[in-house]
C-alpha cells in the first residue's frame, strides 16, 4: 500500500481548493451530466466543440477532492484537443487509474495526469478519479449523462 | 523464532488491554475477546472498526453455531424425513423462537425470515401494500428514512396513483411529532417510520407514533435495523404492526432477517414470492397458499444465516444489555464532545435521544476524503449518503462521514478517531 501522500499530493489538493475552469460555459454546444450512484457526486461537463476540436471546456459540481482535481486537470488538458486526442488521453487515463497502464513503462500522453496513478491502490475512489473523464466522453459522444458505471 | 500464532496473540493482548474508562463499568476488554475480526490489523495499524452502522460484527459464539451447521447439521428444512433434515429444521425452528422471546412476540409464526430489512420491506410492500393500498391513498413515512424505507413505497405509490406523504424533521434530526397527527388521514393506509436513523442517530418515539396512528385505526410499520443492535425491543409494548430486523447489524450473518407482523394481518396479506414451501396445495387450475409463516417462506430458506441470527441472539442474551447501552451512550458523549471540540468538525444529527451513531462533516474536505485517510490510520468508517439522499438534502450537505460504534468499541478508538480528524484537516488546510 502506497503512502496517503501519493495520493493527496500538493498538486491535487491544489486543483481541489482552486479548481481551474470551474464555471458554466455560455459558448457550450456540448452539455453531458456525470453521476457516481455510489456515492452521489455529480458534476456537469461543458463543451464547446467545433470543427472537432474541444476549443473550450468548462466543469461544475460537488465531489471529493479526488474528483474535483481529477475534473479541473482534466479540462486543463482536453482542452484544444481534438476529439481523437481527447478519446485517448481519456482511454489512458482510464487504464492508468484502473492499474491497466504502466504509465512510465508504457508510451502514453497522460504528462502531469500521471500524479493521478496512485488512485489505483484505492479501488474505491477510482470512480472519483474517472467520474468527469467519464462525462468528458459523454458530451464527445453527443450524450446528456454519464456513469461511471460504465 | 517466534511463532506467528505468539506474534498475533502479543498484539491481540496489546490491542484489547484497555481498561474500561466509564462509569458504566462495562468490561469492554473482555467483550472484545468474544470478536475475533478487532483483533487484525490494517495498514501496520490495529483496526478501529467504526462501521457498525452498516454491518457489525460478529462474536465467536454465532461463527462456531455457522461452523456447527455445516458440519454436522446441513440439510433442507420443512420437507424431508431424514435424520439431517429434521435436525436441521429443529436449529431453523429453534433460531425462529429465539427471534420470538428476543422481541416478545405473541407467537413464532408471527416471525417472518427474510434476508434482511429490504427484502421485509418489499415483503410488506407487496403483501400488505398492493392488497390494501388503492387510488387516492396515503402512505407516511419520515423525512429522515433509509432508501429501503422509501422507495418500495414509491413504487407502489406509483403502481396504485397513492401519495407519499413525509413526516418532517427539526434542525437536531427529530421528527416533528405535533405533525404527525396531521398528517394521518382517513386515506393514510401505512405509516412506516425507523426506530433509529443509520444517518442520525436519532431514536424516534416510535410507541408514541404507534399510538398516534392506531387512533384513527392506520397499521405501522417500524424499520428496525438499526434497533436491535441497540435497544431492547418488545414488539408488543410498542405495539406496532410490523417490525423488520437485519440480522446483520445485531452481529448475525448478512442473509438473515425477520419481519414481525401482527398475525392477523399477516393473515389477510398476499404472499410474497411464489414457489416451494409456500403453498398448501398447487394444481394447473388453482393454488392455496400455507399458513403462517410459511406462505411468507417460499423456497428454501437461508438456513445457515438464520440460525446464526438464534446465535446472536443468545450472545446478546448472554451480555447485560443495559449495561451494554450504558456504555454505549458513554461512548457516544465522548466522541461527540471530542469531535465537536475540533474547529472544522460539525456534527449532523443532535437528538435528545440518540444511538451510538455519529454523523459529521469537516469544512472543505469531502466526507470520502476523510473516509480514505481514516482508512490509512485503520480507521474503518462510512462516507457518504447513506442511502438517505432525501435526509442528506434536508441538511443542505451532500453526504456525511459517519462513525457507529458497538459496545466492543473503546474510548481510546474515539480518540484515535478524533485524532486522525485532526490530521485530515491538517492535510486539507
Ligand atoms: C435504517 C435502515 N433501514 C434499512 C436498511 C437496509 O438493510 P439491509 O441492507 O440489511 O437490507 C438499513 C441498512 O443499511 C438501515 O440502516
Amino acid at each position: 500500500m502506497s503512502e496517503l501522500s501519493e495520493l493527496y499530493q500538493q498538486v491535487i489538493l491544489d486543483h481541489n481548493k482552486k479548481p481551474r475552469n470551474y464555471h458554466k460555459l455560455e459558448s457550450a454546444n456540448r452539455v453531458a451530466e456525470g453521476h457516481n450512484p455510489l456515492c452521489g457526486d455529480q458534476l456537469t461537463v461543458y463543451m464547446q466543440l467545433e470543427d472537432e476540436v474541444v476549443k473550450d471546456l468548462s466543469f461544475e459540481g460537488s465531489g471529493c477532492a479526488i474528483s474535483k482535481a481529477a475534473a479541473s486537470m482534466m479540462t486543463q488538458s482536453v482542452k484544444g484537443k481534438t476529439r481523437v486526442e481527447a478519446e485517448t488521453l481519456f482511454k489512458e487515463f482510464h487504464s492508468m487509474v484502473k492499474g491497466e497502464l504502466d504509465e512510465e513503462a508504457q508510451p502514453n500522453n497522460l504528462g502531469r495526469l500521471k500524479i493521478f496513478s496512485g488512485v489505483r491502490d484505492y479501488p474505491a475512489r477510482v470512480k472519483c478519479a474517472s467520474l468527469s473523464w467519464h462525462t468528458m466522453h459523454a458530451a464527445l459522444q453527443g450524450e446528456e449523462a454519464a456513469s461511471t458505471e460504465t | 523464532m517466534i511463532a506467528p500464532e505468539k506474534i498475533l496473540e502479543s498484539i491481540n493482548t496489546e490491542i484489547v488491554n484497555i481498561p474500561s474508562p466509564f462509569e458504566s463499568g462495562w468490561d469492554v476488554r473482555r467483550i472484545r475477546e468474544d470478536f475475533p475480526v478487532l483483533r487484525q490489523t490494517v495498514n501496520g495499524k490495529p483496526l478501529v472498526y467504526l462501521d457498525n452502522a452498516a454491518s457489525a460484527q460478529s462474536p465467536q459464539m454465532v461463527i462456531d453455531r455457522g461452523i456447527k451447521y455445516l458440519q454436522e447439521e446441513h440439510s433442507s428444512v420443512h420437507r424431508g424425513v431424514h435424520y439431517l433434515s429434521q435436525r436441521a429444521t429443529n436449529a431453523f425452528e429453534g433460531a425462529r423462537e429465539r427471534v420470538r422471546r428476543f422481541i416478545n412476540a405473541r407467537e413464532a409464526r408471527e416471525c417472518i425470515f427474510v434476508r434482511g430489512c429490504t427484502e421485509g420491506i418489499n415483503l410488506v410492500m407487496h403483501g400488505y401494500g398492493r392488497k390494501f393500498v388503492g387510488e387516492g391513498d396515503e402512505i407516511l413515512v419520515s423525512a429522515m428514512e433509509h432508501h429501503a424505507n422509501i422507495v418500495p413505497w414509491q413504487m407502489l405509490c406509483e403502481e396504485k396513483k397513492a401519495k407519499l406523504r413525509v413526516i418532517p424533521i427539526n434542525d437536531q434530526g427529530e421528527l416533528l411529532l405535533d405533525e404527525v397527527e396531521a398528517l394521518i388521514t382517513e386515506r393514510t393506509k401505512l405509516v412506516a417510520v425507523m426506530h433509529i436513523s443509520n444517518a442520525l442517530g436519532t431514536i424516534n418515539p416510535v410507541k408514541e407514533i404507534v399510538r398516534l396512528a392506531h387512533k384513527q385505526g392506520v397499521p405501522v410499520l417500524v424499520d428496525g435495523a438499526q434497533g436491535t443492535p441497540h435497544l431492547a425491543v418488545d414488539v408488543q409494548d410498542i405495539d406496532c404492526d410490523f417490525y423488520i430486523i437485519s440480522g446483520h447489524k445485531m452481529f448475525a450473518p448478512t442473509g438473515s432477517g425477520i419481519v414481525y407482523g401482527k398475525a392477523e394481518l399477516l393473515e389477510r396479506m398476499n404472499p410474497f414470492h411464489g414457489g416451494g414451501a409456500m403453498i398448501r396445495s398447487v394444481s394447473f387450475e388453482k393454488t392455496t397458499y400455507a399458513g403462517l409463516p410459511d406462505k411468507f417462506e417460499a423456497g428454501t430458506p437461508a438456513i445457515a444465516a438464520q440460525i446464526g441470527l438464534g446465535a446472536a441472539i443468545d450472545y446478546l442474551n448472554s451480555i447485560d444489555r443495559v449495561q451494554a447501552h450504558k456504555y454505549e451512550q458513554e461512548l457516544l458523549a465522548y466522541a461527540t464532545e471530542r469531535l465537536a471540540a475540533i474547529e472544522g468538525v460539525r456534527i449532523i444529527g443532535t437528538a435528545h435521544e440518540k444511538a451510538s451513531v455519529l454523523s459529521f462533516v469537516v469544512d472543505e474536505v469531502h466526507p470520502h476524503d476523510i473516509g480514505t485517510i481514516l482508512d490509512q490510520e485503520g480507521i474503518a468508517i462510512r462516507a457518504g449518503h447513506h442511502c438517505a439522499q432525501p435526509l442528506m438534502q434536508r441538511f443542505g450537505v451532500p453526504a456525511t462521514a459517519r462513525a457507529s460504534f458497538a459496545f466492543y468499541n473503546t474510548k481510546e478508538e474515539a480518540d484515535k478517531l478524533a485524532d486522525a480528524i485532526e490530521k485530515v484537516i491538517e492535510v486539507f488546510s
